[in-house]
């Protein structure tokens, strides 16, 4: 296995887990909540762009827009008639939540529910964006791969501009930082965890356009998703920006290389076994702050 | 008379992040006096009672009990070594009665120890400490839950769960805030009684004027670092203490 | 004065009653007041498999694995305040040991659930001591990967029949005795840690729960305690597993599912949390409620999501809180 392959191949790699957990960190930064829905809402998305466009024929921009709205927009619900009453129970928000993933994730498993009657076979796979595969200095890497790490840097960034630049974007990171102090000064952290709920969402879904074509739709797709997202902001620490992106390089990277060396098999081991190593020395993720806080008695 | 040091401190210093919170701090406790630790807020004075009972690691400096080193022990084990502390924002365990409290310590290797293994009626052992304490009032109260006990009460359950340890020094982390002058006037026999039995006492305190009653020496902490140390009075004397009380005085 | 108005008024019992301390045994009465939801509870669960015909025998048999988790769930998080969402890692280590044991060694269930039981709980315990750490979210968070882990390995491996499973275990003798087994084991499991909760050590876990800092000021090693307790969950879960394996007589990854993570917090939710009778009877009605929804497919998971989600808002307390408040209170009508 050569060394550019695994270099091309771990970015990759890292910026689907960026992608993927990026959703869930910021949810869990602004508001404390631990979004266990994040993972139905991904397959979610993928189910709808796939069936606008061979139910509904749409065109591909359309529907992938269209689902991603929806994603947001299921967000929004699930936090104003769920989880705000729910608010500082972490156990509770993360039960209700997981039931929400679940009613989505099995009401999808069953065929004939409304808009997916197209469901026959057992494979859903959503074309790619633009089919065919580039070489980089001998390595063979797919157009979807590269669009995922432009997208992925672009969301990236697009984040940071929001949340540094704009007036909602700043009162998010007010709330995260101090949510306290951030209401004194006016900021609704109602609102504001709406909103990184929604936005959230909607990460999730563009994730799932992004990544989906990679793979096929499947269920428990979800459940993957889910534990990857958790995975990668519990390494981060949860609720760090920084760490969320260090992390899904430090997985991404130990997950390419475990594949590489001992088969594929071994790459949720090794993966979860990196989890464990980190947490055992770092107990609150690499980034986290919270441990140290709460020392201060 | 040759007094006996039980706590020596030596260079304790410890950041957060860019701020400093205690600087080479150093000072000495002799067994069964009672010293004081004063200072503005935020001088790092409940830092510094962290940081000696092991619930915040040093960055540097030694803390010597009894001739050991017990910088970087689990709390527990310091605990166990009979140095114990308050928390200055109290922390009852609230769904359990006010004497179930006191069972946690009771329970902790330094008692089965020191009693030998004999303890008898730990709920009565218990008790005990808590009318010792000034329960004994309401002959309801140490059955109530801790949760739904006053201020006054919470801050003698604080106290409680440090005599029921029976420690050789206790670390009084503003036990006198938030109460009522009635209250602090009967505290203080208290901690007196505690010193006479021979416990070495430090406490931190904002109520000046409670604390000189008690303390043999003060200590005075700003911004992390000891500014003076010496018989109450004379230490209120030093410009160096009103400036750090009151401002220095100089306007630009 | 037209008309006299009724009200409605409510009266709480005596706080002697409701202490159940010494003055309960004051007068017959009252201790019968207080011991008849017990003696219900209990004859109840006895004379139960009596009123059933075979399949709701069976029904029954799986209900009270999960009422096992469902409490060991309760008594981790309620009462030692680590919310352990991987209850599936029990049952796994529990059914697996139990099984290899049966399937290589031919050992008879007799001897492999007590020895499951204690194995599984101290493998459980050894994966999950680094974890405990961690705090709050972050130890819920890992648990809730454990179970995927352990499934990971096992495929990775290929031991134990890999993704095949083994199948052809012995089974316990008859329903008779199955429905009995699991039956006696929720009883002392239920009164074991009701008991347990107020003695010393459950003391210490509560105030474990309640203020972590405060008991290291104490003294004592919460690590320790939070081991002991850990421990005790996991025997409980671990002994749930070793029965499922001999119940089906086959053992493989689904030991791992999700099922025995999420079904058993719902009955929790259900029940009442930090009852611990609670988890106990909402597993009874959760399990055969699920299983008459059979019908539906997949549905019944979304069925069964939405009656915890309604609980979860509209009834937080549960059932068991709520029925205790009513047991404890009675109404009459009043002139005004």
């Amino acid at each position: 296995m050569d060394i550019l392959n695994i270099l091309i191949y771990g970015t990759v790699n890292s910026i689907i887990f960026a992608l993927i957990a990026v959703g869930f960190s910021l949810v869990y930064g602004v508001s404390r909540i631990p979004n266990f829905a994040h993972g139905s809402i991904y397959v979610l998305a993928g189910f709808l762009t796939w069936s606008f466009i061979n139910d509904l024929k749409m065109n591909y921009a359309l529907a992938v827009l269209l689902s991603i709205a929806i994603a947001s927009l299921i967000g929004l619900i699930i936090y104003r008639f769920i989880l705000i009453r729910l608010r500082g129970m972490p156990t509770s928000e993360i039960i209700a939540s997981f039931a929400v993933s679940l009613i989505i994730l099995e009401g999808l498993r069953m065929q004939g529910i409304a808009g997916f009657k197209g469901f026959i076979g057992p494979f859903y796979v959503l074309q790619p964006f633009i089919e065919g595969k580039m070489n980089i200095f001998g390595v063979f890497v797919d157009y979807q791969r590269l669009i995922i790490i432009a997208c992925g840097l672009v969301v990236v960034i697009f984040i940071w501009l929001f949340t540094h630049h704009t007036k909602t974007g700043l009162s998010l990171r007010a709330i995260a930082q101090d949510e306290q102090a951030a209401m004194m000064l006016g900021v609704n952290s109602d609102r504001m965890a709406m909103i990184s709920l929604s936005i959230g969402s909607a990460l999730a879904g563009l994730a799932a356009v992004l990544i989906l074509p990679l793979g096929n739709i499947a269920v428990e797709q979800g459940y993957r998703v889910l534990v990857y997202a958790l995975a990668v902001c519990i390494i981060g620490g949860l609720g760090s920006w920084a760490g969320t992106i260090l992390a899904s390089f430090v997985l991404g990277f130990s997950m390419i290389t475990s594949t590489a060396l001992f088969g594929a098999l071994w790459e949720n081991v090794v993966l979860i076994g990196t989890i464990i190593l980190i947490l055992l020395f770092k107990p609150s993720g690499l980034m986290g702050k919270q441990k140290e806080l709460e020392e201060r008695v | 008379m040759e007094k006996e040091p039980i706590l020596q401190i030596n260079g304790l210093s410890k950041a957060f992040g860019g701020v400093q919170a205690v600087l080479d701090v150093d000072f000495t406790l002799f067994k069964g006096e009672v010293i004081g630790i004063i200072g503005p807020n935020g001088a790092g004075k409940t830092t510094l009672v962290n940081l000696i009972t092991g619930f915040v690691k040093p960055d540097a400096g030694s803390i010597l009990f009894k001739g050991k080193n017990i910088k970087g022990f689990q709390p527990h084990k310091i605990a166990n070594l009979g140095l114990v502390r308050t928390f200055q924002v109290m922390r009852p365990y609230h769904s359990l009665a006010a004497f179930k409290n006191l069972i946690v310590p009771l329970n902790s290797p330094r008692v089965r120890r020191t009693s030998g293994g004999k303890l008898g009626d730990r709920d009565s052992v218990a008790i005990d400490i808590l009318e010792e304490i000034g329960f004994e009032r309401d002959a309801r109260v140490p059955y109530k839950t801790a949760g739904s006990l006053p201020l006054g009460y919470l801050k003698r359950l604080e106290l409680a769960r440090c005599i029921a340890l029976r420690p050789e020094v206790i670390l009084c982390d503003e036990v006198f805030s938030g109460l009522s002058m009635s209250e602090i006037a009967s505290m203080i026999p208290l901690l007196e009684k505690l010193q006479m039995e021979g416990i070495t006492i430090m406490m931190i305190e904002h109520r000046l004027r409670e604390l000189f009653r008690l303390a043999d020496r003060v200590v005075v902490i700003n911004f992390g670092k000891k500014i003076a140390e010496g018989i109450p009075k004379e230490v209120m004397e030093r410009e160096e203490v009103k400036a750090a009380y009151l401002g220095t005085g100089k306007r630009k | 004065m037209a008309e006299k108005e009724r009200r409605k008024k409510r009266f709480d019992r005596s706080v002697k009653v409701r202490c159940n301390g010494l003055y309960a045994i004051s007068s017959w009465r009252e201790m019968g007041f207080l011991a008849m939801p017990r003696l219900l509870l209990i004859l109840g669960l006895l004379v139960l498999p009596l009123t059933l015909d075979m399949y709701w025998q069976r029904v029954l048999c799986i209900a009270g694995i999960y009422a096992l988790l469902a409490l060991s769930f309760d008594f981790l998080a309620e009462y030692v305040g680590l919310v352990c969402l991987g209850g599936a890692m029990f049952i796994g280590f529990g059914g697996y040991t139990s099984g290899v044991l049966n399937a290589y060694f031919e050992w008879s269930p007799i001897v492999t659930i007590p020895i499951a039981t204690l194995g599984g709980a101290v493998m459980s315990t050894l994966v999950l001591i680094p974890c405990l750490r961690l705090r709050g979210i972050y130890f819920a968070i890992v648990s809730f990967m454990l179970p995927l882990f352990s499934v990971y390995i096992i495929t990775a491996l290929g031991i134990f029949g890999s993704t095949e499973g083994i199948s052809a275990l012995d089974t316990l003798p008859n329903i008779w005795v199955e429905q009995y087994v699991i039956i006696g084991a929720i009883i002392v499991a239920l009164f074991g840690i009701r008991r347990l909760v107020n003695e010393d050590i459950g003391l210490i876990f509560r105030a474990i729960k309640d203020n972590d800092q405060a008991v290291r000021a104490s003294g004592i090693s919460i690590t320790a305690y939070r081991i002991k307790a850990v421990f005790i969950a996991s025997l409980i879960g671990s002994f749930a597993g070793a029965y499922l394996s001999h119940l089906y007589g086959w053992l493989g990854l689904s030991l791992f599912a999700m099922d025995f993570s999420i079904l058993p917090i719902a009955a929790c939710v259900m029940g009442g949390m930090g009852t611990l009778v609670g988890p106990i009877i909402g597993a009874i009605i959760l399990v055969p409620m699920s299983e008459a929804l059979r019908g539906f497919g997949q549905l019944r998971v979304v069925l069964y999501c939405l009656v915890l989600i309604g609980f979860i808002l509209y009834k937080p307390e549960g059932l068991m809180n709520y029925l205790e408040r009513k047991y404890h209170q009675f109404e009459r009508w009043e002139v005004v």
